[in-house]
């Protein structure tokens, strides 16, 4: 569980989160909303200890991050996994470099072990035959499952996934978005997920926070979300065509 | 202000470097592999460049001596100055400020365009010890390249000068025995030595701290040549102050 209070963060004179709280729950996945500018980035990149709030506390299961010795944090690290907008696979390692790079850094595995755990991953993200080929050789659907790999091959406690399903087709999306509902549950990850995406709010969204101008304006489910009277909210999720449709059809349905 | 944050955070980069460094099993390999693509894919360049600047310095020199009382074995004299003092180490390390500096900078760079520095380091890796210190210690093997730049720049006098019947090849020879003086060789190599840390940190550093896209990467790796070339230039004028002076 991961529980944040009050936090700010400026860059010069743009105060870019003005005081967030909200809790993120275990085996849950946890999603973060808003527009563009709205300081989703920054709140992930500060829950990934990248950026470092000015004011505020993230307790990572009760630890205070701020707390921390920097050999705890280097510790707390290798307990998060990370999926990025761009996957940001190392791209002079192949995909299994890329996902045994995390267990050559940080254990002392064999290495038959290790080939063991890496075989269980890939196969785990349904990647069985791209072992040996290079991140630029495959699909953008295909690099996010090994960046999820990649992710999870430490059996992280935490998962935050940046925009996972961006630059995707609707169906590779729900795929990915898929996957990381099902490993958050059979491995009991608290998942933070950055999305714009309106389907993976409806598909995966078990807690969702929306963000307005650095400030939490909403919190609740997906089943929530489209009964919500929150302006901010409403703007957001049916500034799309098709969600205008479905929330008309859902108050004529309602009548 | 800016120039002076700057320095600030070059040394506290060079510091970062240092620390926590990465598992020397993974550390070899990256060594290996940057010792191959800064100091011998370099040097297909630099044995070019050092044989046509040596033969170009003899020419110029046997054009210059009309007056028949100089000697001339005074050709090679000046062409081993010429290649050892200066040439070699100071001219073929701006060289390398362009090819290897730029490499390090757009390869650095592109990296933290791509995220995968973010992925370094939320991953818990020093990112800084990770990417830098292998270009470092490739590096500790450039005097190696500049021992062959100065050979092949002397080589390239003496054919120049020889097959372009200006002198003698015993003349030359004994040029290059004229009052020698083997500190100059060491004054070289330290300058050398130098040099190479500042081709392999300067371009790094610009590389890991840019901000921005594709764009940027480019304009990244010209500053970082800017920089670099500057920095060996005023250094070349400091060592030789404080050495040769």
């Amino acid at each position: 569980m991961i529980e944040v209070e009050n936090i700010h963060k400026s860059f010069g004179d743009a105060h870019v989160l003005k005081g967030i709280s909200t809790t993120f729950s275990k085996g849950k996945t946890n999603l973060i909303i808003g527009q563009s500018g709205s300081g989703k980035t920054v709140f992930l990149k500060c829950l990934l200890g990248l950026f470092t709030p000015e004011e505020g506390v993230i307790r990572y299961d009760g630890k205070d991050y701020s707390k921390l010795s920097p050999e705890e944090r280097r510790n707390l690290r290798q307990e998060m996994g990370m999926v990025f907008q761009g996957s940001a696979l190392f791209d002079s390692m192949t995909v299994e470099g890329n996902v045994r790079f995390p267990l050559e850094m940080f254990t002392k595995q064999a290495k038959s072990e290790m080939q063991d755990r890496v075989d269980f991953v890939l196969k785990r993200v349904n990647l069985v035959d791209a072992h040996d080929r290079f991140p630029a050789e495959i699909s953008g659907g295909m690099q996010k499952r090994v960046a999820i790999a990649r992710a999870i091959v430490m059996n992280p406690k935490y998962l935050f996934c940046d925009e996972p399903n961006s630059g995707l087709d609707p169906k590779t999306a729900i795929l990915i978005d898929n996957l990381i509902h099902e490993i958050t549950e059979e491995y009991d990850i608290t998942t933070v997920i950055n999305t714009h995406d309106m389907n993976s709010v409806m598909e995966i969204g078990k807690k969702i926070i929306f963000l307005k101008d650095g400030l939490k304006a909403w919190e609740g489910t997906n089943k929530e979300i489209f009964r919500t009277d929150n302006e901010a909210v409403t703007n957001f999720v049916y500034s799309s065509d098709l969600f205008k449709k479905v929330r008309q059809m859902y108050i004529e349905e309602r009548n | 202000m800016n120039y002076l944050a700057s320095i600030g955070s070059y040394a506290i980069m060079i510091i970062e470097v240092f620390k926590k460094p990465t598992k020397w099993r993974i550390m070899k390999p990256l060594i290996f592999k940057e010792i191959d693509e800064l100091i011998f894919n370099s040097l297909g360049i630099i044995i070019f460049i050092s044989f046509f600047i040596g033969g170009v310095v003899a020419i110029q020199t046997a054009l210059n001596l009309t007056n028949p009382i100089i000697p001339k074995n005074l050709i090679a004299f000046t062409t081993r100055q010429s290649v050892i003092l200066e040439f070699s180490p100071t001219f073929v390390s701006i060289i390398m400020a362009g090819k290897v500096g730029s490499y390090i900078t757009s390869s650095i760079g592109t990296m933290r365009v791509t995220e995968q520095i973010d992925a370094l380091e939320v991953m818990g890796v020093n990112a800084l010890n990770y990417l830098v210190f292998p270009k470092i210690v490739a590096m500790l093997f450039y005097p190696f390249a500049i021992a062959i730049s100065m050979y092949v720049g002397i080589l390239g006098g003496w054919m120049a000068g020889v097959f372009g019947g200006f002198l003698t090849s015993a003349d030359f020879v004994a040029g290059l025995q004229l009052e020698f003086i083997p500190y100059h060789v060491t004054y070289a190599f330290i300058k050398t030595l130098v040099f190479a840390l500042v081709i392999a940190t300067i371009p790094s550093f610009h590389g890991f701290f840019m901000k921005g896209g594709a764009l940027e990467v480019g304009k990244a790796s010209t500053t970082a040549f800017v920089w670099t070339s500057v920095t060996i230039i005023i250094l070349n004028y400091i060592l030789t102050q404080l050495l040769l002076g």
